[in-house]
């Protein structure tokens, strides 16, 4: 019989009873003691407030259909990084700038160019000449006259202002060399005979000058206000000047901005809306719906995962193309495997791009890839995809393989290596990364390693030419075929992957040298041709957005070019039902 | 004392001289610049934006020039936030991180205290049980959907009630900051509470308690002067850097929020390796997080009188 | 009052003065109590069940993790799985069979063919100058009421046909055509029609999935059971039994490993930190801070670099490396303060008296002492280092895609979690259930580890 239990059980005994005396009493304090921690959470909380509200001035108050003040409430991705109209590279400055600025022309509600600060335009093959309203005022009251347009190009194409756009300017005669550096910035080739009269001598012939003035870096800065910002102009909602429809009244950094009619705009009366305010700025889609189903904001995109959602509420649902083309470029430098081109047509006749928008990235609006040319770009009278169609793919497997079969003998290899996909980390591409690699695979055996990277890493390998396949897209810097005709030129640096064809050289110096649009347009129909003959890329889809609108709020724009999305046209309809 | 404090002020202003130090060097040394775009630039326009940044300069001259400044307390100008200062963006930005995280940390303090202490009492009995799983499921579950799932929530109920309960995102009032703070202080509560258990356990079976019990001490007193203090202490160690990364950590809470705090902007100019904004975060976060330590350790010396500083 | 030989002396019991319970070494005991703790072997029990789910379990469920199964996307577990032969797809230009009648709604809105998965074709009549704009078509999931929209628009066409493919599945679905006027407005003249999509699939595909032979000669119209997913598909098709088997490789390498490894560096660094005190004390903590002032995420991207990780390889070793390099400090300064209020105790100063040297003291009785607070933030970092390695796998530094790893699948499932909520719960429960089985180990390990708990039980 041993001692030690008997002594170990009545310690345990006497230790669990001890115990239990302790934790009712114990209780009662902790309980005591939760009361006060609630009393002095709340009143921390308090303390913390008027603390925060002493540095951070305003708090977010939203509504997303005001009625009574005729205003409306959105919310932004992201802070716009830049509202300086000189050196802003962004869709979110441009969407800001495009309702507090406007330049010579604008697009029209039905995407044709219209006047702006100018009320008629003539371009030649030499000349671009803008006669600009006598009404159009800045929103203190001054004119605008062609000098502030002049002060802002100029400024813009200053090496010092270090613009990144300003190649936008290089089709002004000497523009190249001002930025260069190489000439003064008084030889540009701009003049004002009269306060209201603009001249634009062109360094070539360019057919499309004028749709490329509405974009932001052509639009006016007047100099006395620039100057007097200090280095600062455009960094505060005080340090800026307007010549649009809108002005902005705040700008709380991260949090709201505040838009407000401007009674000195010259089209005023073409505005309805009293205010703009946007209340939240974030980049998660999940929160902005949210926001939008608690009735803050008028305006919310709609991912495919939300949709059902979206129709189970019976929300307003539109859908637009955005104009960005999403395509696989292959790398054709000589060290790639990638410069083989029955290995690119091998890809090309497997992959199914109708099974990658319709089945993996479900989202109306997205379109199957067809061409380097999206389906909006407008040809001579109608799309230009309708006039100049674009070569029909088969699918074929069995082909597929035999032109694989094929490369593997022309490039002399035993083994297939692993071809790398450079993508960026956005869950989007990442979907779309793991199809083309498993769909590669499973069709012809090829083995894929994504190399995930993020931005400024992505580019870093983009620009050293670090990858067999890219993941890439291209969105639009103005209305013309060509801002994607001649990206695949050999001279052009986008063109990452260094294709080079001296018959498509030959065809986009056709395109950009021509003033006629009839031999322009048949350019840009051969272009295609050569690209998908060569497979210099694989175009996968075009981007279409789908969102859900306030069904009080009418007039609401989405562009391909300009404001995405645009209120300037937008008004509360209050006969149409609430939420 | 005196002599104490002064040298971890020295020694603390060359932590942060070597936290600068090496993140600048660090960030020079990843691939990629702030200067690049998705669209690519002319060499010419390039060189015209590496004078303008001064990145045409060796990396020690610009390694002194921004040691000079930093100095001076100026962090320079934002590469993506055009004409925005850093000094700017940390002022206007900083108070509301760190609002919501000290709210967040009260909360999770006493609630891990709280929780903790009563899971300690009921050890292995249905409240511990209960409260066990809770934490598992905070911890396991990560903050983003945890913050999603909240936002959700209050939004249905908005939805149910007719009115706004409370605001589901933004910034400005306390309404604002309750579920954020919350969501964000969430796991670090959880960790508290069994961290405090666990200390408390081990407390409770101390010679001190027992002769506290022994020489016929009210139990609430054993339990508030002796066993509540000595159990906090890890707690409290905890706290300090809890708060730092709290402050610094709130990314996810501020973008789901819609919140303007500082924790985005840290994270944004990583990706985007806005030089400036790293430099300026970093160096801003680390003095901070050496301040709150010094704080705990003098809040040590002062709940634990055993414990000397020197 | 007894005599005194009431008493008898007891015959001398040599057993009974040497103590019944024979000699047990510190780790013995230890063993014994973890032993007794139900909780604790029922969390083993977990964790060997997890280990066979991990090893065993894609023995037993051969298929692959990467092979995406395109007609059965985000199917949620135990869905029908019957589906129709067809013949390959052709495209559609409008043509209509010879039988073809046009309904009597207001467009003539008709279905060319019997809807299916594969696509769903209308075709309405001509309505002149009242479709201007040409017409809407819009697709909605719920029965059109009044004053609600109509859905989801899939296009606008001046055609008189339109194919919709857009992420058929076998359900209910009501289509609406409206005219549009000339600004490309909605007008009134609207038809809506509903109709039962039946899931079919493809000869090709068939032959693809395995589940025809390419010879075999079968009609069209025969019924297939399409290939079994227990625990339903992922956003691409894949299977998620698969990928949470291959998955929790990844997760609980590093899950386990990483936290054990930087936690164990941070105790010794700690408790040395501690135990020493004085200036040693101050520097060591002072670079403590310095580490964990290092932004995290620079610093991952940096050892990338360093470590010379090409391209879609995957970096776990790395990736540990990294983790243990950055996260050891929060472990250090915990351990570090449990240190000096331990080094003050009687127990030490009477073991330092006695001739014990610092490692001793150290492994002895600080780390001991300390080891509550040690294994809840060991239990606590398994599921951080889950989540850090899917956060860095996700911006490329982790392993390389398609690999699994569960803390990746719960961000994958995060945005889908309204509509299919399996894909997050199941790689969450198995996150929650890991956590939980080291959560009770680490419960019963510190009361056995516990020297106080020692002969109390």
């Amino acid at each position: 019989m041993s001692i030690a239990e008997p002594h170990s059980e009545s310690s345990s005994n006497g230790h669990s009873s001890a115990a239990s005396a302790l934790s009712s009493a114990a209780l009662r304090q902790l309980i005591i003691y939760f009361g006060a921690a609630i009393a002095g959470c709340t009143l921390l909380m308090f303390a913390l407030h008027y603390l925060a509200s002493a540095f951070s001035s305003g708090s977010t108050t939203a509504i997303a259909v005001d009625p009574e003040n005729n205003s409306i409430s959105i919310y932004l991705k992201e802070e716009p990084p830049s509202l300086n109209s000189t050196i802003t590279t962004d869709s979110v400055s441009g969407m800001v700038l495009n309702h507090v600025m406007e330049g010579l022309l604008r697009m029209s509600v039905d995407d044709k160019l219209e006047a702006g600060i100018a009320e008629r335009w003539e371009v030649t093959p030499t000349h671009a000449t803008f006669w600009l309203r006598d009404n159009a005022l800045w929103s203190d009251g001054q004119p605008i006259t062609a000098a502030d347009f002049i002060f802002s190009w100029t400024t813009a194409l200053r090496p010092e202002t270090a613009s990144e756009y300003a190649f936008l300017l290089y089709s002004i005669k000497n523009g190249r060399a001002v930025n260069e550096g190489t000439m003064p910035a008084e030889a540009l080739g701009v003049s004002a005979p009269d306060p209201h009269t603009l001249v634009v001598e062109l360094e070539q012939p360019m057919a499309f000058f004028d749709k490329t003035v509405v974009f932001p870096t052509f639009f006016p800065i007047r100099e006395d206000f620039y100057n007097a910002t200090n280095g600062r102009f455009g960094a505060d909602a005080h340090e800026l000047l307007f010549s649009g429809p809108f002005k902005l009244t705040s700008w709380v950094h991260g949090s709201s901005l505040l838009f407000e009619k401007n009674p000195n705009y010259w089209d005023k009366d073409r505005i309805k809306l009293d205010q703009i305010n946007v209340a939240y700025i974030t980049q998660d889609a999940n929160a902005a719906i949210n926001f939008f189903k608690d009735g803050k904001v008028a305006f919310t995109t709609l991912g495919a995962e939300n949709l059902i959602e979206a129709q189970r509420q019976g929300w307003p649902i539109k859908r637009n193309q955005d104009g960005t083309l999403f395509f696989l470029e292959f790398n054709h430098r000589d060290e790639r495997l990638t410069r083989n081109w029955n290995l690119r047509r091998a890809m090309q006749l497997v992959l199914d791009m109708d099974e990658l928008v319709y089945k993996v990235t479900k989202l109306p609006g997205f379109k199957p890839g067809v061409s380097i040319f999206p389906e909006w770009l407008m040809g001579t009278n109608a799309p230009l995809r309708e006039e100049y169609p674009p070569p029909q793919l088969r699918l074929d497997t069995a082909k597929a393989r035999e032109h694989l079969a094929l490369a593997k003998e022309e490039l002399g290899l035993d083994e297939w290596p692993p071809i790398v996909l450079l993508t960026s980390d956005s869950p989007v591409s990442n979907i779309q990364s793991e199809w083309v690699q498993e769909a590669l695979k499973s069709k012809l055996g090829l083995t894929i390693k994504i190399d995930k990277q993020i931005f400024k890493q992505r580019l870093a390998k983009m620009t050293a030419g670090e990858f067999d396949i890219l993941l890439a897209g291209w969105g639009p810097d103005y209305n013309d075929p060509l801002t994607f005709g001649d990206l695949f030129a050999s001279w052009n640096l986008n063109n990452r992957g260094r294709y080079m064809s001296d018959e498509n050289d030959r065809l986009v110096r056709e395109a950009q040298g021509s003033t006629d649009t009839k031999t322009r347009m048949d350019a840009f129909g051969k272009i295609q041709h050569v690209l998908f003959d060569d497979v210099a890329l694989l175009p996968m889809f075009e981007r279409g957005v789908t969102y859900a609108v306030h069904p009080q709020l009418k007039g609401l724009k989405r562009r391909v070019i300009g404001a995405d999305t645009d209120y300037t046209n937008a008004y509360i309809d209050t006969s149409a039902g609430g939420q | 004392m005196w002599r104490y404090m002064l040298k971890r002020l020295a020694l603390s202003v060359v932590t942060i001289w070597f936290i600068a130090t090496a993140t600048f060097f660090g960030m020079h040394a990843v691939p990629g610049d702030p200067l690049t775009s998705d669209k690519a630039t002319s060499a010419k326009i390039r060189a015209n934006l590496e004078a303008k940044y001064g990145l045409d300069k060796p990396l020690t001259t610009q390694y002194l020039v921004f040691l000079r400044n930093l100095s001076q307390g100026d962090l320079g100008i934002s590469f993506t936030q055009e004409n925005r200062r850093v000094n700017d963006i940390i002022r206007e930005h900083f108070p509301v991180s760190a609002t919501l995280g000290i709210l967040a940390v009260v909360f999770a303090g006493l609630g891990g205290v709280l929780w903790g202490a009563l899971t300690a009492l009921y050890r292995n009995r249905l409240p511990d049980t209960i409260i066990m799983f809770l934490v598992i499921l905070g911890i396991s579950v990560p903050s983003f959907v945890i913050a999603a799932i909240g936002q959700l929530s209050l939004v249905n109920l908005n939805n149910l009630a007719g009115t706004s309960i409370l605001p589901v995102g933004g910034w400005g009032t306390v309404q604002h900051m309750i579920l954020p703070a919350m969501v964000l202080g969430l796991s670090t509560m959880a960790y508290l509470t069994r961290l405090m258990r666990s200390s408390m356990l081990e407390i409770v079976n101390s010679d001190y308690i027992r002769t506290a019990n022994a020489k016929g001490l009210p139990s609430t007193q054993v339990f508030s002067r002796h066993q509540l203090p000595n159990a906090v202490l890890p707690v409290v160690t905890v706290l300090g850097p809890a708060i730092a990364s709290i402050t610094t950590g709130g990314f996810v809470v501020e973008i789901v929020f819609a919140i303007p705090g500082l924790g985005r902007y840290f994270v944004q100019a990583v990706q985007q390796l806005d030089y400036t904004v790293i430099m300026g975060t970093t160096v801003f976060f680390g003095a901070f997080l050496v301040f709150m330590v010094i704080v705990v350790d003098l809040f040590y010396g002062w709940i634990d009188p055993r414990v000397r500083l020197d | 009052m007894r005599a005194a030989d009431a008493f008898t002396p007891l015959a001398q019991d040599q057993a009974a003065a040497i103590s019944s319970r024979p000699s047990l070494s510190y780790w013995q005991d230890a063993w014994r109590r973890l032993q007794q703790n139900k909780r604790a072997i029922f969390s083993l029990y977990l964790i060997i069940g997890l280990l066979a789910f991990t090893f065993i379990g894609p023995m037993i469920w051969t298929v692959d993790p990467s092979s995406q199964d395109v007609d059965q996307i985000s199917i949620a577990p135990g869905a029908d799985r019957s589906a129709i032969l067809v013949k390959d797809y052709e495209p559609w230009y409008g043509e209509l069979s010879e039988d073809f009648v046009a309904n009597d709604n207001a467009v003539g809105l008709t279905f060319a063919v019997a809807p299916s998965t594969q696509s769903v074709r209308l075709s309405w009549q001509a309505q002149g100058e009242r479709a201007a704009g040409g017409y809407r078509i819009y697709r909605n999931l719920f029965p059109i009421t009044a004053g609600r929209s109509l859905g989801l628009p899939l296009a606008e066409t001046q055609s008189l046909y339109f194919e919709d493919r857009l992420d058929l599945r076998p359900i209910d679905y009501y289509y609406s055509v409206v005219a549009l006027n000339k600004r490309g407005e909605d007008s009134d003249l609207v038809a809506t029609l509903s109709t039962t999509v039946t899931r079919v699939i493809t000869r090709r595909e068939a032959e693809r999935r395995g589940l025809l032979g390419a010879a075999e000669q079968v009609a069209y119209g025969h019924e297939f059971q399409l290939k079994l997913h227990p625990l339903g598909t992922d956003y691409l098709g894949r299977d998620m039994l698969s990928r949470l088997m291959h998955g929790a490789r990844v997760s609980l390498f590093i899950g386990l490993f990483a936290p054990i490894l930087y936690i164990l560096f941070g105790v010794l660094y700690g408790s040395v930190a501690g135990f020493v005190g004085g200036l040693t004390d101050q520097l060591m903590m002072r670079f403590a801070d310095f580490v964990v002032a290092l932004p995290f995420l620079l610093f991952m991207i940096l050892f990338k670099v360093i470590f010379g990780i090409g391209p879609g390889e995957s970096g776990i070793m790395p990736m540990l490396v990294a983790m243990v390099v950055l996260l050891w400090p929060a472990a250090a300064r915990l351990v570090r303060g449990q240190v000096l209020q331990i080094r003050e105790e009687g127990y030490i100063g009477a073991s330092r008296l006695l001739g014990a040297k610092t490692p001793y003291l150290l492994l002895r009785h600080m780390i001991p002492n300390t080891m509550g607070v040690i294994l809840v933030t060991v239990t606590f970092a398994v599921p951080s280092a889950i989540f850090t390695e899917a956060f860095l796998s996700f911006i490329g530094m982790g392993v390389a895609p398609p690999t699994p790893s569960w803390g990746s699948m719960c961000n994958e499932g995060i945005k889908t979690m309204l509509t299919h909520p399996h894909e997050l719960i199941f790689p969450a429960l198995f996150i929650s259930v890991t956590v939980l089985a080291f959560n009770l180990l680490g419960d019963g390990l510190r009361d056995a580890l516990d020297a106080r708990m020692r002969n109390r039980e």
